[in-house]
């Protein structure tokens, strides 16, 4: 489920993002509100400690709906159940619309940028070479490849699963913080510069210079701090995009497709097996009552948490794990991937707060997360669907529409079973099916027919 | 050619369906949903005949011209015929969601009705169609070239355009007849439906003598439109009101 970004030290390196969609229930904190609020808040907590480990997305903020108020034990099953669902729809476009807006940067790209079609090397994760004149050959390198690079993506996993185990909140804080850097800085150089190549634009260095910096710094600060939502969200659609660009250059083709369905297998396993590493990981932060480590992770969901003032000390703790919660809000973003949706421990009380105790502002909007990962994954599939299929925008769009369609089909699943889910595997599968029979079997149909001008 | 005939193109055939999808779908989430559900829909059905027309013509001989025009009539009728069977299964999913939303609802009643559905669905399986059939050709129509230098026909670009939004806007009032027979069932209604259906597919083996394939599908177009408007609540004092912009009585849209 959860591997990590470890471009520390190479631009081969890959960004190993595992995704699933999680359902990590981070269980509500103490309330810290007298009287009414208290015991439904009590009663929420209850029952959400029933559901333990179950997720929903329910955005009940609004007009002070809040599951909790007034809700007995009895009832809150199917209410909760109502609001998930009802509000399911919002979420799958909550969703749908950034990985759209990743795979449309990801096409425009490989279909104008001839940089990241073109053969240059291989990374170190995919030795073997596919320039073979056998069949066999290459697809036995094709899946060499394959093993070497889910061996390192397995072995990346369980480092982090280690390192959160026994705290190592720094180190974990420290990647982080190299790899987004990488990203923001070398990535988008590299990238500025093809587009500028192929524009035929001239940019003096000074000039790039400050763009580059101004667009790492505050993304840096968007996405490891604070930052206006929207602003956020963007940084990580182009922190993807990116990372599936260089994907889609330095993969090798047969590679790419045997990569993209081994790792949808250990998407699945990884999350639903009990001994899985990254449900491990989900256990873990369940056990611990914090936030699935961030890494990177797109949030729809806003969340802030201003200024506090709390006379007692029992709100004071509460406020102080409101405080680190919108700190880690910040870096849900960067949570191992898996699409969460949240039910964050601070905002579980608030809609009616106490009269005088609490300065404390709350907005918040319950929204879905998905793992960058899965963001890549999709884009990796579209952009190579566009980049060989030789010349071909139908098996793009239908590839497209397929990973649509597994995304939906995994939140609805999420939102019946509302447990982890992992988000590759219907995506991917889908998304190969479609690939290779839109490819090898449409392709003709709709050529002979566009030839003729005939239309079904 | 390349950037006029490109976003003129576009615009024809694209245009309507796009203020379609703005001014009703988007707002709705469940809506969009259920266009791309639509769309995808289309898509296995467009799938398997293609893998029927696939094996044939594998299994049949390339030089012999007649068989292979055979083929291709065969499996251009094999395919709407496949169209509508997954119309009609999209039907049959969209009632098991309607059941659904209405069970979780509070008050009882789903916050979409079939009818909409009908509509939406329409509106997913003629844009996946029209995308299908026209994109490729915008994107050859943005590079270089002339069109009808061998001896084609010069309009190619733009009666396909026009083939390409006749054919979404009868999709959707396909969509809001069949949902409307499976509902009633009248079956004569989704007789129709493919009726027309095959006829503007087989008209289409006139082009490019396009008159033979544009006017008929127009008119059956506008056939269509104006029994899916009378099936779906309107009448011709409702569009009369609504032509005079009057907001006396009844509202002037129809069935929305």
């Amino acid at each position: 489920m959860i591997t990590f970004m470890n471009n520390s030290d190479s631009e081969e390196e890959p960004c190993n993002e595992r995704t699933s969609l999680m359902s990590a229930e981070s269980p509500p904190v103490p309330s810290y509100q007298d009287g009414l609020q208290a015991s439904e808040a009590g009663e929420v907590q209850a029952h959400r400690k029933r559901r333990a480990g179950s997720r929903r997305s329910p955005n009940n903020i609004a007009g002070g709906e809040m599951p909790g108020s007034g809700v007995r034990e009895s009832a809150p099953e199917n209410e909760e159940e109502e609001l998930t669902l009802k509000y399911g729809a919002k979420h799958v476009i909550m969703l749908f619309v950034p990985v759209t807006l990743c795979m449309i940067v990801v096409v425009a790209t490989i279909k104008s940028v001839r940089f990241y079609t073109e053969k240059n090397g291989q990374l170190i994760y995919t030795p073997f070479s596919e320039d073979t004149p056998s069949v066999g050959q290459r697809l036995l390198n094709s899946v060499l490849n394959t093993i070497i690079m889910i061996s390192v993506i397995i072995v990346m996993t369980v480092f982090l699963v280690l390192l959160y185990k026994y705290r190592c909140y720094k180190f974990i804080h420290g990647w982080l913080i190299l790899s987004s850097l990488m990203l923001l800085f070398l990535f988008t150089y590299i990238y500025l510069g093809e587009v500028l190549k192929t524009y035929n634009v001239a940019m003096d260095y000074p000039t790039l210079f400050l763009v580059i910096w101004n667009f790492g710094a505050v993304g840096m600060i968007c996405i490891h701090w604070k930052g206006p939502l929207q602003l956020q969200q963007a940084y990580l659609i182009m922190i993807s995009a990116l990372m599936a660009l260089v994907f889609i250059k330095y993969l090798p083709e047969w590679s790419a497709w045997v990569i993209l369905g081994a790792i949808s297998i250990y998407d699945l396993m990884a999350v639903l097996c009990p001994k899985g590493p990254l449900r491990m990981l989900v256990e873990t932060a369940q056990e611990r009552n914090e936030p699935i480590f961030p890494a990177l992770i797109y949030s729809s969901a806003m969340m802030w948490t201003v200024g506090m003032a709390k006379p007692d000390t029992a709100a004071r703790g509460s406020s102080q794990q409101t405080w680190d919660t919108a700190e880690d809000g910040r870096e849900h973003h960067r949570s191992p991937s898996h699409a969460d949706s949240q039910m964050s421990e601070t905002r579980s009380p608030v809609p009616t707060r106490p009269v005088t105790s609490l300065e404390e502002l709350e907005e918040e909007e319950r929204g879905v997360k998905l793992g960058l990962g899965d963001f890549i994954f999709y884009s990796v599939l579209v952009g190579k669907a566009a980049a060989t299929a030789s010349g071909d925008w139908n098996t793009t769009l239908a590839c497209f529409v397929a990973i649509l369609i597994g995304l939906c089909l995994t939140l609805l699943l999420l939102a019946v079973f509302k447990k982890a889910l992992p988000a590759l595997p219907i995506s991917i599968t889908f998304g190969l099916i479609f690939y290779f029979s839109t490819d090898n079997l449409v392709r003709p149909f709709m050529d002979t027919l566009a030839s003729h001008q005939l239309y079904i | 050619m390349t950037l006029a005939v490109f976003f003129g193109c576009t615009f024809i055939a694209f245009g309507p369906a796009f203020g379609l999808f703005l001014f009703t779908i988007a707002r709705d989430p469940l809506r969009i949903i259920i266009l791309i559900a639509g769309a995808f829909f289309w898509l296995v059905s467009l799938l398997l005949s293609s893998l029927i027309w696939f094996i044939a013509v594998k299994a049949s001989d390339p030089q012999d011209e007649r068989l292979q025009k055979g083929l291709l009539i065969f499996g251009v009728m094999f395919s709407v015929l496949l169209q509508e069977a997954f119309r009609f299964l999209y039907y049959k999913l969209l009632r098991k969601a309607i059941e659904g939303l209405v069970a979780l609802s509070e008050d009882g009643c789903s916050p979409i009705s079939i009818q909409q559905m009908a509509y939406v669905a329409g509106v997913g399986f003629g844009l996946m169609s029209g995308a299908f059939s026209m994109i490729n050709l915008l994107a050859d129509a943005l590079g270089p070239g002339t069109v009808g230098i061998h001896g084609d026909s010069q309009l190619y670009f733009l009666t396909s355009a026009f083939m390409t939004m006749v054919l979404i806007f009868l999709h959707t009032f396909w969509g809001i007849l069949f949902f409307h027979g499976c509902e009633h069932r009248r079956w004569w209604e989704i007789a129709a439906v493919v009726v027309m259906h095959l006829t503007v597919s087989g008209s289409s083996f006139c082009n490019p003598l396009y008159v033979g394939s544009l006017v008929p599908s127009y008119m059956l177009m506008a056939a269509a439109a104006a029994w899916a408007y009378l099936l779906s609540g309107g009448s011709a004092q409702n569009l009369r009101r609504f032509l005079l912009c009057l907001r006396s009585g009844a509202s002037p849209q129809p069935g929305s």
